[in-house]
């Protein structure tokens, strides 16, 4: 009697829970955008009561997550190509963007000193240049006094989109990178030490005397840790801030590619910063679930509508009004 | 009087067969009262061992099944080769396997000695009052979560490594054949060598409270004999405790070893994840648990998602044959002890 009184209350339980998680928006993929999700998620719960539930369990996992229609919205990191989008009747499109910047241990050096060029970093990653003495470091950098110690080459271990879009700047300015190295969330790496996650490249930089590393903008600024100035596709030299990555994301052209799926790799315009990653939602053009989808399509649209403060509080660049006016059109088409 | 005898044997022996059947008819019922509860209990318990082997049986099935795309992709290659390379889908199992088991061996060449030095010193040597702090701190160290250990490789003994050891570890050994090799810079602070290291600060527990636990279960009367003889701690050690407790002392290594090749948190922090097979043991690697915890979830492709499944499932091969080559050893040891 009692036993089955006490199955009878967890039913009860786990159905109320079900019915609880059922108004939520249910999503999963990219790490990247995870704090930015998590902040505005908690905000809108507060504004409208419901709740968003995201797994951040990386651009992979969120693909086939949403081919599996087990989640209302995948996330993903490196976009999916026009004819991936139209086997599975998917929509993508680019949600907010993070500035990728190299960063530097070495004694003396502070951030925004150093000066690279795409080539000169291509053969560092590529381990052609292999002292930071190098006459390439050197020319660049002709009032900065470099060791002459070994250069410890730090890159990502885990499958991830700030590799992506890394690797996709540097098959562009180097033919040699293009060629032997390619373009994936997961390279294999002619030199280096990986390190799992942002944070973990970060860490590893920040150890070791005489490294290099690759990271998103926030990890660099939270960590102190001395990132680069680049030479831009124009030829200029360009410290990275907000205005750098968004005026990247201004010039590119959007529609070019089904899905907005540009990669923003080095961009045209004087003052536009080379590396800047976006990040995508994937979802369902006609979902099984109608409500919740157009849930989904409530929470993007609150998000850039007033969700822009929350993203530059956290170091993310939201997507400039061009892009979303274009994003409004296929958010509209989702049924 | 003889009718009457035979009436009266025979009487009796209605009596005894009434009797009989009443007992065993008292008995039936009593044991088919048990029989419920008892087939019960021996179905639940039969089911419990039945369902081990079931999952067994479906944790390699998948793992087979997994793995066949990559195989079928890469044929044999996928064992012989060392490259890992996601943007063509070429994979092979060679850095991964070579990372697991160096570290392991590293991991075990440091641990086995110092524990089973601890514990000699526990058991035969150590005052009492001292035996019990020492035996709490390795209990401690047994009871760390594996992810401390990372954190503790990669801040503070990595650094550590890179300024002060791995440096004059390679001046000492240049221009010296086989270690000049293997002891090659520059001085990344993590690779092979810090992974083995932090490794085997983890299993050493596992042997020296086995090890302990088994040195104490020598009787003392062997003991005693051999010091009456005359023997030195040393020889008591080497001559009575080690061959008593030989197959304790093998097991407890190979426990060690089965946490070893499986480790997978604290590994991936220190070394180094790269997929290179370097003859130096400063150099970066890879282990087959850190390449999946690595790659597992941005693993886009089903030849690269079967590519990680197999290293699963080579890496349940290793543990298996670690077990059965323990089991092996144990056996051969036994036999020439006569036991």
């Amino acid at each position: 009697m009692k036993f089955t009184t006490i199955i009878a209350a967890g039913f009860a339980l786990a159905a109320s829970l079900t019915s609880a998680l059922a108004a939520d928006i249910s999503g999963a993929g990219a790490t990247f955008p995870y704090p930015l999700y998590a902040k505005w998620a908690d905000t809108y719960k507060k504004q409208t009561g419901i709740g968003l539930n995201y797994q951040s369990i990386g651009s992979g996992g969120g693909i086939k997550q949403i081919q599996a229609k087990t989640v209302t919205f995948g996330a993903t990191d490196a976009p999916l190509s026009g004819a991936d989008l139209e086997k599975w009747g998917l929509v993508q499109f680019p949600m907010v963007m993070g500035g990728i910047v190299p960063v530097v241990n070495i004694d003396g050096i502070n951030p925004a000193q150093m000066v690279l060029d795409g080539p000169t970093l291509a053969n560092i990653y590529l381990g052609k240049i292999t002292k930071w003495d190098d006459a390439a470091l050197k020319a660049l950098n002709p009032s900065l006094k470099l060791p002459s110690s070994a250069i410890i080459v730090i890159r990502r271990s885990d499958g991830s989109g700030t590799t992506f879009n890394f690797a996709h700047y540097l098959a562009k300015v180097s033919e040699d990178w293009k060629k032997n190295v390619g373009v994936s969330t997961a390279l294999e790496w002619p030199v280096g030490i990986g390190a799992k996650g942002n944070e973990g490249v970060a860490n590893n930089v920040m150890q070791a005397n005489g490294s290099i590393g690759y990271v998103e903008f926030a990890y660099a600024k939270q960590n102190g840790l001395a990132y680069t100035k680049m030479v831009n596709a124009s030829g200029k030299t360009v410290a990275p801030s907000l205005a750098a990555f968004q005026a990247g994301a201004v010039s590119a052209d959007w529609n070019s590619e089904p899905g907005f799926a540009v990669i923003l790799s080095n961009p045209a315009g004087a003052t536009a910063w080379p590396m800047t990653a976006s990040t995508w939602i994937l979802m369902y053009r006609e979902a099984k679930d109608a409500e919740a989808s157009a849930a989904a399509v409530k929470f993007f649209k609150w998000a850039f509508a007033s969700g822009d403060k929350m993203a530059m509080d956290l170091d993310y660049v939201p997507m400039p009004d061009s892009v979303v006016n274009n994003v409004s059109k296929i958010l509209a088409e989702i049924k | 009087m003889v009718p009457t005898g035979v009436f009266q044997v025979n009487d009796t022996a209605l009596q005894a067969t009434q009797l009989k059947t009443a007992l065993t008819f008292d008995k039936a019922k009593a044991v088919r009262g048990f029989r419920l509860p008892d087939a019960t209990f021996r179905i639940v318990s039969r089911s419990a061992a039945v369902l081990v082997l079931i999952i067994l049986t479906g944790v390699v099935v998948s793992l087979i099944h997994g793995s066949i795309p990559v195989f079928k992709a890469m044929g044999f290659e996928f064992f012989t080769s060392s490259s890992w390379n996601p943007v063509t889908e070429r994979f092979s199992a060679g850095a991964a396997v070579f990372g697991t088991l160096v570290t392991s061996a590293i991991a075990l060449l440091i641990a086995v000695p110092i524990g089973l030095g601890i514990a000699v010193f526990l058991t035969e040597i150590c005052t009492p009052r001292l035996r019990r702090p020492i035996a709490i701190a390795i209990e401690l160290l047994a009871g760390i979560p594996s992810i401390i250990y990372g954190i503790w490789g990669l801040f503070f003994l990595a650094p550590f490594l890179q300024v002060y050891v791995q440096p004059s570890l390679i001046s000492a050994f240049e221009g010296i054949p086989i270690l000049s090799t293997l002891f090659q810079g520059p001085p990344y602070g993590i690779g092979i060598l810090t992974a083995g290291l932090v490794l085997a600060v983890m299993v050493l527990p596992f042997i020296t409270s086995i090890s302990r636990d088994v040195f104490e279960t020598v009787p003392p009367v062997l003991k005693e004999a051999a010091y009456g003889m005359g023997c030195t701690t040393w020889e008591v050690v080497k001559n009575i405790v080690i061959p008593y407790t030989k197959s304790g002392v093998v097991g407890g290594i190979m426990l060690a070893l089965g946490r070893a090749l499986g480790e997978t948190m604290a590994v991936t922090f220190v070394i180094g994840n790269a997929h290179k097979i370097s003859g130096s043991l400063l150099a970066p690697g890879t282990s087959i648990s850190a390449n999946i915890a690595n790659e597992f979830t941005e693993a886009v492709g089903d030849i690269y998602t079967s590519a990680l499944i197999a290293l699963g499932l080579i890496l349940f091969v290793i543990t298996f044959i670690v077990i059965a080559l323990a089991r092996l050893l144990l056996m051969r040891l036994n036999l020439r002890a006569g036991t």
